[in-house]
């Protein structure tokens, strides 16, 4: 773990500029998904609009910034909080409704937060998108590519160790027994009402924070950095890493960031080899199958793969653990 | 006034775009509890199947259609034996992003075989065109109208007459007791999955006819779900009933408000509203079962 760590915070020292991009986008996605993982993994309440949380934490900090001049460290605090509201705004439905149909609310709400920020247009500059100053703290420009990366890998620590240990206080047990039966959970004396809200609060503000950091990572703010399907891949990364599990989220925004950069620079041998248009599909198809396969073979995701060869090795020459 | 009707009538003609879409959703919910993403790619994947099989292949419009029926019986049916058979009795989540994938895969090879632009085939169907005093009858109206009338009867026909109709009714009803009386589930299942991409497919290719075919009719799809949860989720009828109410209520609604707004484009989030407000108001839709279950 040590040495993980140690290795990631060394990179920059000997990675290329191309990969710093791809580790410190990674991070972000990282933020987001483990608070994805909070809400649906732990507390089994499936949402389709993180992308649109993240807009709000993203938009929020790019205001405060560009407009009112606000420092970074100031700002990225509000954004979460703006988008843990709005989570729990959109949340509210999930006190009534389950599975398909709040599948279908936190669509809606992926859409309405776009058109609302297309709206306001004055503040957010609608689809024109906004200038964000670069980002300072303590004196400390962060705008190159490095120091960027750094604070990403900070957050990225941060989010885990926090998402880890959410989950062993009284309100992530509450969130276990709601996603395993929720009737159960009530009559245990669990408050379905709070700690429904509650997972969409605290899932919505890790999607704030890493609306955030992306923002300030382009030094632009646009509808198209928080499209639809970026909802779908993030649900993609959990079912890929395995829902449910720190580690899991982790695997998964690896794994499927890793099959984006496949397609990246196979897409333009194909596009040459078959047909022009065969680049745009490939990324399509690929993550479309490897959340298939995923769902089919290995439904518990890396994650499980990852235990399952952990014990392999720790038992080794046996093949059970001898009871005694 | 001229303007209030030609507004209601344009917005008929999106509702019943929207019923095509929910009409096959609904079948395949009914049968097999499965919430059918994908029936929006079933509809794209039937305009461009309708554009390869009269343009470049220049066949007569009856065998195109009876070309288009075949592929999307083979679809239906591959997709439920490959990707749903093995997702039977799986949590909803799996379910769901399943059916997406499905979603992204069909789109991703629409948009290599067809390369996603747009694709017309103007003139080649027979269109209806009316006029009604100053108001213009688009003859996407005339033509989803008759197709989803001509669908729903036939369905009708199929549930009440014939034996697999019975089991589709049967297995909406109870899955269990139509298993120990000796119907075979899968078949049923097979069967809505065909029967949801015929619809699809035949509703794609008089859309592709009318308007051309492009990846737009995919995302129509996702503003049919509030169709479907206006309508209820398991009411043909409900579907058809609320496809035209929010057709014709976005079409209104965008036409007097979008010049009140700064961004305007109502138009494409009107549904999630109404989305929002079913759900939140009346879970189960206009025509819906309602689902009692005290937490």
């Amino acid at each position: 773990m040590a040495a993980l760590l140690v290795f990631l915070f060394a990179c920059p020292l000997f990675l290329s500029d191309r990969m710093l991009t791809i580790l410190t986008t990674m991070g972000i996605a990282v933020v987001s998904v483990h608070g994805l993982n909070i809400l649906t993994g732990y507390c089994g309440q499936i949402s389709i609009g993180h992308s649109g949380f993240m807009a709000v934490g993203g938009y929020t900090s790019a205001i405060l910034c560009a407009k009112l001049g606000w420092p970074f460290w100031a700002a990225l605090p509000c954004a979460a909080l703006a988008a843990g509201m709005a989570g729990l705004l959109f949340g509210l439905p999930s006190l009534k409704i389950k599975g398909f149909y709040l599948i279908m609310a936190t669509i809606a709400a992926q859409f309405i937060i776009i058109w609302i920020i297309i709206q306001l247009r004055s503040i957010t500059g609608g689809t024109d998108g906004l200038l964000v100053p670069k980002p300072v703290i303590g004196g400390i420009s962060l705008s190159s590519k490095t120091n960027y990366y750094y604070l990403v890998m900070v957050f990225v620590v941060l989010a885990t160790i926090t998402a880890h240990n959410i989950i062993r206080t009284r309100a992530g047990r509450a969130f276990i027994a709601i996603r395993d039966n929720e009737l159960a959970a009530e009559v245990m004396g669990v408050s379905l009402w709070s700690y429904k809200l509650q997972a969409f609060f605290i899932g919505c503000i890790y999607a704030g924070v890493a609306g955030s950091l992306l923002i300030h990572y382009v030094r632009f703010a646009s509808i198209e950095q928080f499209p639809f399907w970026d909802s779908v891949w993030y649900l993609g990364m959990l079912i890929v890493g395995g829902m449910g599990s720190t580690a899991g989220a982790i695997f998964g925004v690896v794994a499927l960031k890793l099959l984006d950069e496949l397609v990246t620079v196979a897409g333009p041998i194909l596009a040459a080899a078959v047909a022009p248009q065969a680049a745009a599909s490939l990324a399509l198809i690929t993550h479309g199958l490897v959340i298939i396969i995923f769902l089919i073979f290995e439904p518990r995701g890396l994650h499980h793969r990852w235990e399952m060869i952990k014990t392999y090795f720790r038992l080794w020459p046996f093949s059970h653990q001898e009871i005694e | 006034m001229t303007f209030f009707l030609q507004l209601v009538v344009t917005g008929f003609a999106q509702g019943m775009v929207y019923a095509l879409i929910a009409i096959g959703f609904v079948i395949i919910l009914k049968c097999s509890e499965v919430f059918n993403i994908a029936q929006g790619h079933f509809v794209l994947i039937g305009g461009y199947l309708g554009y390869t099989f009269l343009v470049p292949l220049g066949l007569p419009i009856w065998a195109a259609l009876l070309a288009a029926i075949a592929v999307a019986i083979a679809m239906g049916l591959l997709i439920e034996r490959l990707m749903l058979r093995p997702m039977v009795g799986q949590p909803v989540l799996a379910v769901v992003m399943m059916t997406i994938a499905l979603a992204t895969v069909l789109g991703g090879l629409a948009t290599l075989l067809w390369g996603a632009e747009y694709k017309a085939y103007h003139g080649l169907l027979p269109t209806i065109t009316m006029k009604v005093g100053e108001i213009s009858i688009p003859s996407e109206s005339v033509i989803g109208l008759i197709v989803s009338v001509i669908c729903v009867v036939l369905l009708m026909l199929l549930f009440r007459y014939t034996k697999i109709g019975l089991a589709m009714r049967a297995t909406a009803e109870d899955l269990q007791v139509v298993q120990s009386v000796g119907i075979k589930a899968t078949t049923v299942y097979a069967a809505s999955w065909v029967i949801a991409s015929v619809v699809g497919v035949i509703g794609g290719i008089l859309l592709g006819g009318v308007s051309g075919a492009n990846m737009d009719l995919a995302l129509i799809g996702l503003k049919a779900f509030a169709v479907v949860l206006l309508g209820g989720v398991n009411s043909i009828g409900g579907a058809i009933v609320a496809g035209i109410i929010l057709g014709m209520l976005e079409n209104v609604a965008a036409g007097y408000l979008d010049p009140l707004l700064p961004g305007g484009g109502l138009a494409q989030v009107f549904p999630f509203f109404v989305m929002i407000i079913v759900l939140v108001f009346r879970p189960h839709g206009l025509f819906g079962l309602a689902h009692i279950e005290r937490v």
